[in-house]
């Protein structure tokens, strides 16, 4: 059972939603990022995932973007990224890494080769934003291989057609795109997501955590009440950018701040869902 | 072992290797959408002879293909003619794929249109289109760009386009593309995405070569009808290569035709400052299909240089990437100062101002065509008119506007 899903489970018998913050690996600097992971699990991240750096970056808003353009001041490849995760799991082996990026980066160092690399420093799911489940044959063949989750997206616009191949070759969990937009869009719609996961529920046979426009403690109680997991990025990433002169006491502070509203929120709702 | 070229690409959009649909999951129904839409217009009847009418009536086809006599002469070699797209409506091919994208917009829908743009041909047609049949028009541009082709920006902006300057990577073509994708994907249901080059995910490759292959159907019939025969050559600049594969498809299955894409050198190839996925790079996944790409060795897409906007992008269509793979075409190089010596020629020869992208397709025919007997014909297809290029060449050349 992958580490993913023992989480779920985990998570499943004490009634609780999953917190799962996202940042940009080497974002502001690359000696910030392992100290960044585990201040996020300390302050209630259930898993982590880590974006990988690409010079375009063409789902993502502004905020990300310039979180990608930190970062790749600093050259921070692939290579660096898996660096981060084999230091930080020398003093972690239990929270699920799932990293977020763009095929390309991967194309480059090779589908078996990534997959290999990524295993053996303990990563444990990958989710490339511009890899349908239509063109992923190889790329599945080689995370399944490494015993990887294979993480796809799941849009208000797919299709129930298309739901089938990702309940085919999905693992981990599905991460539902919230709106249609790019990450950290506003004007997130509780209703349409109310039903949409309905929908998705009814179809899918993996948790499903939601993400994109979730960026206050009001929002991620709404969603924790629909999904099983709770994605948060550019909120917390736009912090970074706000401190990053202040330095990295001060970025801490306000990421530690954040994700304790995030995660009273999620606990609320979780409580709220215990009741009924 | 003969290849049918019809048959490319495949139904999921792959040309070889290349090509394919790597595109967010946001925009895949309508992806699936716009592929089945346009397989059944494509063989309709009364989509086609609109289409015809439009490019005939509106944009002015057939566009000549002229034979520039003293050019010709003064180097000594080969016939060359000149295949006049830049005398469409717009003063570049880039409005037979933008009428044609518009009338299926227009079926499905849409109320409103966005593009990219590099050189703003392409802006400039999605703009005169838009206005024509009614629809809202947001261009994505540059903001290096939009400095240096300000004349079509003017344009744009007076056909009534919004032109929104990027200002995020290395503030050219490719940037105008990412940001032209978040607007897609934040507004897939009313908008429809004109992509002005034969790159993209699945159709786009496809369909833009469809709309742009009047070129080489046109080409064909006036050089047997001027010439009695094929061109033994043909030439043209490949940025994306929307008017490279628009002159080449045609003659694809005619093995004695042979063809030359030209890629901009910028400062050279070895300075590495260029942009020329072809002659220099490597296959890579960006803007939705693989193809070969200018990139670092951790995948990162480079910066790119040229002196023509047009052709400052470090991709390449997916099916010029499989015709450089299977040798049907030769792809080659052309530097700043060889595109401006093009430029001067043909306008000192020929009066005739031409684009600096398609300038660089015309240095290429002049190396070319003292190598070759007096009896061979070279087609270079003049993509664009040189009127946008004015503030650069003024600039170079030292005199005031």
């Amino acid at each position: 059972m992958s580490r993913i899903q023992q989480k779920f489970d985990e998570l499943k018998r004490v009634g609780k939603t999953a917190l799962i913050p996202y940042i940009t690996a080497g974002d502001p600097e690359p000696n910030a990022t392992i100290d960044l992971m585990h201040l996020l699990v300390q302050k209630g991240a259930d898993m982590l995932e880590l974006g990988v750096p690409f010079s375009d970056p063409m789902a993502d808003g502004p905020v990300i973007q310039k979180a990608v353009e930190r970062a790749l001041r600093h050259n921070v490849s692939l290579d660096d990224v898996l660096e981060f995760v084999r230091v930080f799991r020398e003093q972690d082996s239990e929270t699920p890494i799932i990293l977020m990026g763009y095929l390309n980066p991967i194309e480059a160092m090779g589908y078996e080769a990534f997959a290999n690399a990524a295993s053996s420093v303990g990563v444990d799911a990958v989710l490339t934003v511009d890899m349908p489940p239509e063109e992923s044959q190889g790329y599945l063949q080689a995370l399944s291989t490494h015993e990887l989750d294979r993480i796809f997206l799941v849009s208000p616009t797919t299709p129930e057609s298309r739901l089938k191949s990702v309940n085919e070759k999905g693992s981990g969990f599905v991460y539902y795109v919230s709106l249609k937009g790019v990450t950290g869009s506003k004007e997130l719609d509780t209703a349409d997501v109310a039903n949409n996961m309905a929908r998705l529920q009814a179809k899918l046979k993996i948790p499903i955590g939601i993400g994109f426009g979730i960026n206050n403690g009001p929002m991620a109680f709404e969603m924790a009440k629909l999904g099983d997991a709770v994605v948060v990025g550019s909120s917390l990433v736009k912090l970074i950018e706000a401190n990053e002169s202040k330095g990295r006491y001060d970025i801490h502070l306000a990421i530690g701040e954040k994700m304790a509203e995030f995660r009273h929120a999620i606990d609320r709702a979780d409580a709220l869902k215990g009741q009924e | 072992m003969t290849i049918d070229y019809s048959k490319y690409p495949d139904e999921h959009g792959h040309f070889g290797p290349y090509g394919g649909t790597f595109a967010p999951e946001t925009l895949m129904a309508a992806l699936e959408q716009l592929s089945q839409e346009y397989a059944s217009v494509k063989n309709d009847p009364d989509f086609l002879k609109e289409l015809a009418e439009d490019l005939q009536n509106y944009v002015g086809r057939p566009t000549p293909l002229y034979y520039a006599k003293r050019w010709s002469e003064s180097l000594g070699g080969a016939k060359i003619y000149l295949k006049r797209e830049d005398l469409n409506h717009t003063g570049a091919h880039k409005v037979n794929n933008a009428i044609g994208q518009a009338l299926l917009a227009k079926r499905l829908g849409k109320t409103r249109i966005i593009a990219e743009t590099g050189a703003g041909q392409h802006g400039v047609a999605s703009a005169t289109v838009a206005a024509r049949l009614g629809l809202e028009c947001v261009v994505y541009m540059g903001a290096d760009d939009i400095v240096r082709q300000a004349p079509n920006v003017m344009r744009m902006k007076m056909l009534g386009a919004t032109v929104i300057a990027v200002e995020s990577g290395s503030r050219t073509l490719k940037d105008a593309l990412n940001e032209a994708m978040r607007d897609w994907v934040t507004n897939v249901d009313d908008t429809f995405y004109i992509i002005g080059t034969v790159a993209g995910p699945h159709p786009y490759p496809a369909m833009v070569r469809d709309f742009q292959a009047i070129i080489g159907r046109e080409t064909k019939q006036q050089s047997l009808t001027q010439e009695g025969k094929l061109p033994d050559v043909l030439i043209a600049c490949v940025g994306g290569g929307s008017n490279a594969i628009g002159l080449f498809y045609e003659f694809l299955g005619d093995d004695s035709v042979k063809m030359v894409g030209v890629e901009p050198g910028g400062l050279g190839l070895e300075t590495g400052k260029h942009a020329a996925p072809l002659c220099k790079g490597s296959p890579g996944v960006l803007h939705g299909n693989r193809t070969y790409l200018m990139q670092d060795e951790n995948g990162q897409i480079l910066g790119t240089h040229s002196i023509s906007a047009g052709l400052d992008y470090p991709g390449v269509g997916p099916e010029h990437a499989w015709l450089k793979d299977i040798k049907r075409v030769e792809y080659v190089s052309i530097d700043d100062e060889e595109a401006l010596q093009g430029f001067r020629d043909l306008t000192k020869y020929e009066g005739i101002i031409p684009a600096l992208e398609s300038s660089h397709a015309i240095a290429y025919a002049t190396k070319l065509a003292p190598t070759l007997s007096k009896d061979q014909v070279i087609v270079v297809n003049l993509s664009g008119r040189g009127d946008k290029d004015m503030n650069t060449i003024a600039q170079i050349e030292g005199f005031e506007v």
